[in-house]
Parts: structure tokens; sequence; C-alpha cells
């Protein structure tokens, strides 16, 4: 009787499994894997943003010290970019929070101060020719500017794999999913520009003053 | 066919709902049109890859472009790195580093998955140029290195006027840079031995061959069906010669062909099996680049 009572659940789900073991592969043929594929891949390309930050974050220190060896009573600048870059260092956005829009920006103004932190330490470095002629400083110069544009290459990716994912997200058959199954799933973040960058630069030759 | 769809033809009815279900059909249709439309804007943007030099802007002397496509074929056989030159007239006003980046991904040059693909890119009235490097080929021809093969070997020769000379000599330096490490290229060349060379899957084989028996059971029976009263003599009622064979094409009676029906069917097979192979012509593996490498002005 016993053994009878066990066997029978088993026999009743014999054919449910069966079901499942059909029904499941289908599951990706109806756009199951859609916004997961998309989530990881916007993922990834954050990943590759953090990646160069961080590689930028690493040559700083050297480029600080070279331009030390020359400029050295150019404190401000030299301080506002070792502070930058130990503000842009502690804020780190992992892949698991990229919908959290404050953290984003935080993010994203620790970057930029970091940025215009360097702009400044270049046009300094322009007043120095010892400097400029430095190999060492060419060498961080040619990295610093690689550095630069992969940056601009992972966020141009980041975007447009966040573009993807938002929008799979919200169009038709995946929303459904979205709907019903991946209901945690919320907008990844993407970078804006700046304010401060959009506004037309002012042209004066000096005769305003 | 659009007259059936819409209800002008309906007694009484309002002509503008007619007008209006026309208008939005057209409306779909066109919605369809310009969905396409934006991938041909893109493309149409950037220049075809036309060989392991474009000369666009017919800056190279085209013995130099000779000897340099030679070279650059030479050198992608040793270790699958592809190195294309490319001249433009002009960006339009894009920044050089977004357009090479571009330019690098729509070609794909380099192995996909391996990224070794250098793209050196001179925009002629912008006086402008650029060395990208592709993912897998950063460690080795750095940023540096790119920066001081533009700065003091194709900058000075640019200025002297003499493009041909300034990138043929870019050229060799990038090679030299690339085989500097030896052994880094050699495995390269093993893991992507040349296309041309390698030889067929076994399992494409298969494959070819599943595609003709399939084809051969699907299309014969139709062929044998349709094709004898086209092509063949009628020797009687429902009955036709052809191919030196007697086909019975009377629906009632099943099919009788006189033998060898098969076997005239399979003829047309083969064609499947060409999908791949491109004669001779340059194109890339496939891969990649995250912006690596330098870019100059003269």
């Amino acid at each position: 009787m016993h053994a009878a009572r066990l066997r029978f659940p088993a026999a009743r789900t014999l054919p449910a499994m069966l079901f499942m073991l059909v029904a499941l592969p289908m599951l990706s043929a109806c756009g199951y894997n859609t916004i997961p594929t998309a989530e990881e891949n916007a993922k990834a390309a954050w990943s590759e943003v953090l990646n160069q930050y961080q590689r930028r974050a690493d040559l700083i220190p050297n480029l600080v010290e070279t331009v030390k060896g020359y400029a050295s009573h150019e404190k401000d600048v030299l301080e506002g970019v070792v502070e930058a870059r130990a503000k842009a260092t502690q804020v780190t956005v992992s892949p698991e929070t990229l919908s959290d829009p404050e953290a984003f920006k935080k993010f994203q103004d620790s970057q930029s101060g970091l940025t215009s932190a360097l702009g400044r330490l270049l046009a300094v470095v322009e007043n120095y020719p010892d400097l400029k002629a430095n190999q060492n400083f060419l060498a961080l110069q040619a990295q610093l500017e690689g550095t630069e544009n992969r940056i601009a290459v992972a966020r141009r990716d980041y975007i447009e794999a966040v573009r993807q994912y938002n929008t799979v997200l919200k169009t038709f058959p995946s929303v459904l999913w979205a709907t019903f199954w991946f209901t945690n799933n919320e907008p990844f973040q993407a970078f804006t520009v700046p304010e401060d960058k959009i506004q037309t630069p002012k042209v004066d030759f000096g005769s305003g003053n | 066919m659009f007259a059936s769809l819409s209800p002008v033809a309906a007694p009484g009815a309002e002509p503008v709902k007619g007008a209006r279900g026309r208008g939005s059909l057209t409306c779909v249709i066109l919605f369809f049109i310009t969905l396409l439309l934006p991938l041909a804007a893109l493309a149409a943007d950037l220049p075809k890859l036309t060989g392991r030099v474009v000369d666009n802007a017919n800056m190279i002397d085209p013995a130099i472009e000779a000897a340099l496509v030679q070279k650059l074929a030479d050198f992608q056989k040793k270790g699958s790195d592809q190195i294309v030159v490319a001249t433009i007239d002009t960006l339009d006003g894009e920044a050089i580093e977004p357009y090479a980046n571009r330019l690098f991904r729509a070609w794909g040059l380099g192995q996909a998955g391996e990224d070794n693909g250098v793209l050196l890119l001179v925009v002629k009235s912008d006086r402008k140029m650029r060395i990208e490097v592709g993912y897998g080929l950063e460690g080795t021809l750095t940023d540096l290195h790119t920066k001081l093969i533009i700065e003091n070997t194709m900058v000075p020769a640019f200025r002297a006027g003499d493009f041909s000379g300034g990138i043929s000599r870019a050229v060799d330096d990038m090679i030299m840079v690339l085989e500097g490490n030896a052994a880094e290229l050699e495995a390269r060349g093993q893991r992507n031995p040349d296309n041309d060379s390698s030889p067929v899957d076994p399992g494409d084989y298969l494959g070819i061959l599943f595609v003709i028996i399939w084809c051969t059971l699907f299309f014969g029976g139709f062929a044998m069906a349709i094709l004898p009263p086209i092509f063949g003599r009628k020797i009687g009622p429902g009955r036709y010669r052809w191919l030196g064979m007697d086909f019975n094409v009377n629906r009632s009676s099943g099919s009788s062909g006189s033998g060898g029906g098969w076997s005239s069917g399979s003829s047309s097979g083969g064609g499947w099996s060409s999908g791949s192979s491109s004669g001779g012509g340059f194109s890339g593996g496939g891969g990649s680049s995250g912006g690596g490498g330098s870019s100059g002005s003269w």
C-alpha cells in the first residue's frame, strides 16, 4: 500500500515531466532568452567601461610624478588631479546595480571630475617645453590618449547595449516576459553629456574686456 | 488588390473610409521600407573594402601600392594578422578616432575571436592620420609604438609631400613591431591557418551529402512530374519521352517512369556546395577593435 502510494505521484508527474522536456526548449523560441541575453550584454559592456576607467586611473600616478619633476610648483593642478583620482576610484558601480540612477550619476560625476582635472594638467604642461620633450612624458601621454579613446569606445558600446536592453524590456514580445517573469529587471542607466559640455563654447578674442 | 481590401466597392459606404484604408496600407508599406533605410544610410557613409590598400584619395603611387598589397598579403600568411591601409578625402567634420573605429568594425579586420587587425587611415584634406589596432594586437603594437610610428615616420615624410614613402615605411615599421614578438605571431598563424589552403572539414562533406540526398528526394518527384511535359516529346495521352526515358504523367495511374528517373533528378544537386568559397578577393575576418592605437596630424 505504501509502495503504491509512493509510486502513484511519480506516475502522475511523468507525463508532466515529459511535457516539460518538450516545452522547455521551446521557451527559447518564444523569446525567453531575449531579456537575459540583452542584460548580460549590457553588463559585459559596463565591465569594459570600468576596465578602461581603471586603466586611466592606473596611469595617473606615473603621470603626476613625471610632471612633478619638471613643474613641481604647479601644486594646485597636481593636487587637483590626485584628489579627483582618489574620488573617482572610490566610486564604482557594480554591474548588479546599474539600474540605480543615483549611483550611476555619482560615478559619472566623479569620472568627469577626473577628466577635467587631467585636462587642466595637460594644459599647464604646454608651458614646459622640457617636459613636453621628455620621453617618459611622451610615452605616458600616448598611453593616456589611447586610454581616453578606449573609454570613448567602451562608453559608446555600453550606450548601445543599454539601448538594446531597455528596448527589449519595453517592446512587444519580450515585454510579456518582462511583466510576467523577469519582474525584477529594470532599465539600465546610460551616460549623458554633462551640462557644462552642452553649452556652446564662447569665442572671445580679448576684445570683450 | 487594394480595391478588394478597402470597402469602397460596398454600396453606400463613404468613400473617405476607403481612401483612409488605402492610405494606412501605404503607410504600413512605407514604414517597412523606412525600416530598411537606416542600414543603407550607415553603410553608404563608409568606403568599401576593395583590397588591402583602399586608396580612395589617390595618395599612393601605383607601383608602391602593388608592392604594399604584396607585402601585406605575405604578412597575413605568416601570422594571419590583417593590416589594411586606407586613404579617404574627408571626414565630413567627424573626429578621426570614432570614424576609424567604425570603419575598422565595419570591415571586420583581423580574424574573428583573434581580433588581430590593424587599420592605417589617412585623411587627405583634414591632414590627419590614425593607426587603429584591434583588441588582439594591443599588447604587441602598443599605443606608444603607433604614436612613435606616426610622429617619427609618417609626419616628416608627409610634411615633405612623400605620402607613398611615408605610408610604406609606416607599414614596414608596423610589421617590424609585430614580427618582434615572433613566438606569438607564429602561434596566431597556427591557430588561424590560411583560409585558401585549409582542407574542408569532413563534417562539411557530410552536410553537403545530406543536402544533396534530401534535395533529390524532395525535388526529384516534382521534377519528374513537371519537367517531362515541358521539355519532353509527347508520345501518347499523358506520356512523354524526355532524355531518352518515357514518363507517364497520368494523374490517375500513379507514377511509373521507366527506370532511371531518379538519377536524372539528382544531377542538379551539386549547386549547393559552392557556398562560401570566394575567389581570391580580400575580406575582413570578423575582428573588432576597442579603440587602441593613436592618431596624429601633419
